[in-house]
């Protein structure tokens, strides 16, 4: 496999890069969908992502796995080692990519070509925590907690509603129009091809930062408090935009949270919970198909409303 | 322009580094093709209608029952590992296939994680997929998206081909005539991606992939004579061969910033950082084909591809994508999952009585039997044939695209398809080929002009063999015609296009929405074997709710 692009070479995609940040920091987020044209460095960002973050106890770097399309079910959960059932006569349990995975990030790209039974049995075992796995004369439960990352571009088909709620962030990222930002996407790339190591070289010192930044977070998440006016106004907010179920507000002050740990911040302010609000809470509001005005804009409307 | 110099010249560029440039897409057969192909040189086939385990490969089933565990047989993308893969008919190719592949392009590597077994593989080729596309019928987006090249040969004839030598294949027509490379060499390579990153924002291309590969082009360019650095020819050959036919908007003076600048050909010096922008764009332009300058006079230069989406999903024994296998017996066209059917066997064989240590075959009772399921996808993908003459009036036109949107909305959670048909004027258009997405849906709902005269015969003819298209890919379209039943142009041809209808057997309904319903849309509606649904005032709603009902 090619080295990563380094996470902190990405230019411009602030949404997408908080957003897995903030992932990073509080896996309990409940995953980040990446909704994008293509050629957008969906793909690059999640990838990166997994090459910067601080490894597990005892150094052992945190998992990254990769889905493929056409995973069958057996892999994903486990199953039968059916190498030693046939040659020793063993019963023995065959880890899946949901033990690989476990501590660590799942990654999706095209979620919305995956098989559906496969996609909704990765979002109960990603709510729960927990893989039961129950065939073949085998009975397994084993922990999996991890991030659950896909990426998808709208035009190949949408994703269900009932699915798009469960997770916690959602994005829509686009290519910027803007030509010095292009051109210097244009001119990282070039060096990252041409002489991979030294551009690795040259963003080492950035990803180090990051890193830190990210180890940092998590060690303060635990210790930020909410104030009750920032409560208040999450709730006002989902209110006013219509954010169907209490899922949407939790993770508005989860999210609110992280950024503030990634901020360095000791308590959390209504600039964290506007600076997230878009990506927790897009994909939930009220679906009106004859209302042509985006997510986004409805969100950044109720925001200068509420607080402007 | 020279497509068929220039598809040789990428011949030669993607030999020399089949993963960096993707590939190539030939459209339109024909001698100029054959031609591409033979310099091209043997290559591995993919078939586009290839499984999962032909395709990325799985366990070697021989192996492990030999007692050789652990084997997994590579599929056809790691056997491709650094040349080239030829797909025919690459445009029928399903989205599931040009998925697989894409995310492999990608990594530059193939994993296996499928029926018990897990591997990786280093897959880096090139695709040459030939395009024998109808009309809007082209490769899927994913897999164009990230090939280099594109070049359409229908047109070539060989007797015009002087004979093909390095020299002459080198460069086109429109970029020969550029002055050599000036400035020092880390300046020229500087100046050559900004250069291409500013055509591809001029023409409208929104991937920075595009600009990525027409820089590795331009340096393939430089090494094909041995120099270190592309210079400005090269930049110009490449913004030509990758993103001319990319473009999804002809580049206008009145989006730069600057003031218009001169010519370049009477003074290419004045204004230095941008005349080589200026120049590539211009030899750009110059080199967009033919069929790219239409869809961006018809306002679609975004090539939409003839994306299948998704459709409701009905479990089958006998075809579709797998998925897993049950408890079952290999018959009436089943079939036997053998991975599965040994791992229920596994766990008993100690109890009976085999070793199969010493050889012993594997005992295997008729309650191990498990079968494959499959699903076939999209059982249905309702047309809508919607009249945007000027006799619909605007709010009725309105009330169709409510109607449409809402019917949408539910497909899209039940994953059935929809299509769009648009007539007025003097001709029928698809809008929006079967999709499930809301997004594309809606774009050309947003677009969707009215007024002119009413075509109808046209439109029955394009619902007719766009249900018919749908019906040859496993699907039951549904039609449903939106008008006031009064054609007005080719009106003669009415009645002889809604019998063809009524003769195909398609499924329909014709939803009369003129205000005051007369005998004629009745009679229009019988000939089309259609259920007849006068609905004078109805919303979007009403509408809705309707077609449901004669669905």
């Amino acid at each position: 496999m090619r080295a990563a692009f380094p996470f902190s070479a990405i230019v411009g995609q602030d949404e997408m890069k908080r957003a897995l940040l903030i992932a990073a920091v509080d896996p309990k987020i409940g995953g980040v969908m990446v909704f994008g044209d293509r050629g957008t460095g969906k793909s690059t960002a999640a990838r990166a992502l997994a090459a910067l973050l601080p490894p597990l106890g005892k150094g052992k770097p945190v998992p990254f796995v990769d889905l493929p399309l056409g995973a069958t079910e057996d892999r994903v959960v486990g199953a039968l080692d059916i190498e030693r059932a046939l040659g020793k006569g063993e019963k023995a349990f065959e880890p899946g990519l949901l033990a690989k995975a476990d501590q660590g990030f799942l990654y999706i790209d095209e979620i919305n070509l995956l098989e559906d039974h496969i996609v909704d049995l990765l979002l109960d075992v990603a709510a729960s925590g927990e893989n039961v796995v129950e065939r073949e004369g085998l009975s397994v439960r084993h922990s999996a907690r991890f991030v659950l990352i896909g990426s998808g571009n709208p035009e190949e088909g949408e994703l269900r509603p009932q699915l798009l709620d469960r997770f916690g962030l959602s994005l829509e990222v686009r290519t910027s129009q803007d030509l010095d930002t292009r051109v210097e996407i244009l001119r990282r790339c070039d060096a990252f091809e041409r002489t991979p190591d030294a551009f690795a070289a040259d963003w080492a010192k950035a990803e180090k930062k990051t890193l830190n930044k990210i180890a940092k977070a998590k060690k303060l998440l635990p210790e930020l408090t909410v104030p009750d006016d920032v409560l208040r106004a999450a709730s006002e907010l989902c209110i006013a935009v219509g954010a169907d179920g209490l899922r949407g507000e939790l993770t508005l002050m989860r999210a609110a949270r992280a950024a503030a740990a990634l901020g360095g911040k000791t308590l959390v302010g209504v600039t964290q919970l506007r600076a997230v609000a878009p990506m927790a809470l897009r994909h939930r509001l009220r679906r009106n198909v004859l209302d042509e005005t985006g997510s986004t804009a409805r969100i950044e409307r109720a925001l200068s409303e509420l607080f402007d | 322009m020279d497509p068929f110099g220039d598809a040789l010249l990428a011949v030669r560029l993607l030999k020399r580094d089949p993963a960096g440039l993707g590939g190539m897409i030939l459209r339109g057969a024909g001698p100029g093709r054959d031609a591409v192909l033979a310099e091209l040189g043997p290559m591995r086939r993919l078939p586009v209608g290839i499984d999962d385990e032909a395709l990325i490969g799985g366990r070697d089933l021989a192996a492990t029952l030999a007692g050789q565990g652990g084997t997994v047989r590579p599929g056809l993308l790691a056997q491709a590992d650094g040349g080239l893969l030829l797909v025919s008919m690459a445009e029928r190719m399903s989205d599931a296939v040009a998925a697989r592949i894409a995310s492999v392009m990608d990594i530059g590597e193939v994993v296996i994680e499928r029926d018990g077994a897990g591997a990786r593989h280093p897959a880096r080729f090139g695709l040459v997929l030939l395009d024998d596309g109808q009309g809007k019928e082209r490769v899927p987006d994913r897999l164009a998206e990230r090939l280099a090249f594109r070049f359409d040969l229908s047109d070539v004839r060989l007797m015009e081909q002087a004979p093909v030598t390095p020299a002459l294949s080198r460069g086109t027509a429109s970029s020969s005539n550029i002055a050599p490379v000036s400035g020092t060499p880390g300046q020229a390579r500087g100046d050559g991606i900004r250069a291409l990153a500013s055509v591809s924002l001029a023409l409208g291309i929104d991937s920075v992939r595009a600009p990525v590969m027409a820089s590795r082009v331009a340096s393939g360019l430089a090494e094909l004579e041995n120099r270190a650095e592309p210079n400005e020819a090269d930049i110009a050959t490449a913004a030509c061969l990758v993103l001319a036919h990319r473009a999804t908007r002809m580049p206008s003076a009145a989006e730069d910033d600057a003031p218009p600048p001169p010519p370049s050909s009477s003074d290419g010096e004045s204004q230095i950082g941008d005349t080589l922008d200026d120049v590539v764009l211009e030899a750009v332009t110059a080199a967009l084909p033919p069929d790219v300058l239409a869809a961006i006079a018809a306002g679609a230069g975004r090539c939409t591809s003839n994306s299948s989406g998704g459709g409701e999903r009905r479990k089958s024994p006998m075809r579709g994508r797998p998925l897993g296998a049950r408890a079952g017996l290999p018959r009436g066209g089943a079939r036997l999952a053998l991975i599965d059917t040994l791992r229920a066997a596994a766990p008993w064989q100690k109890l009976r009585g085999a070793d199969l240590a010493s050889g012993d075959r594997i005992a295997i009772r008729r309650d191990d039997l498990r079968i494959k399921r499959f699903e076939t996808r999209a059982d249905a993908t309702t047309i809508f044939a919607v009249d945007a003459s000027g006799s619909a009036a605007a709010a009725r036109l309105g009330e169709a695209k409510g109607a449409v949107e809402l019917l949408l909305a539910e497909a899209y959670v039940k994953r059935t398809e929809v299509a769009l048909i648009s007539f007025r004027g003097d001709s029928a258009e698809v809008l929006l080929p079967p999709t499930r997405s809301l997004t594309r849906a809606r774009r050309s709902l947003a677009d969707l002009p009215g007024g002119g005269g009413t075509p109808l015969a046209a439109g029955i003819d394009a619902a007719r063999l766009l249900g018919e298209a749908v019906r040859g890919k496993g699907r039951t379209p549904f039609v449903v015609l939106l008008s006031d039943g009064r054609g007005n142009v080719g009106a003669e041809a009415t009645m002889p296009a809604a019998k063809a209808f009524g003769a195909s057997g398609l499924g329909a309904v014709f939803v009369d929405i003129s205000n005051r319903p007369r005998s004629e849309g009745a009679e229009l509606a019988a000939a089309m074997r259609a259920r007849y649904l006068p609905l004078p005032r109805a919303d979007a709603v009403g509408l809705r709710d309707a077609v449901k009902a004669a669905q």
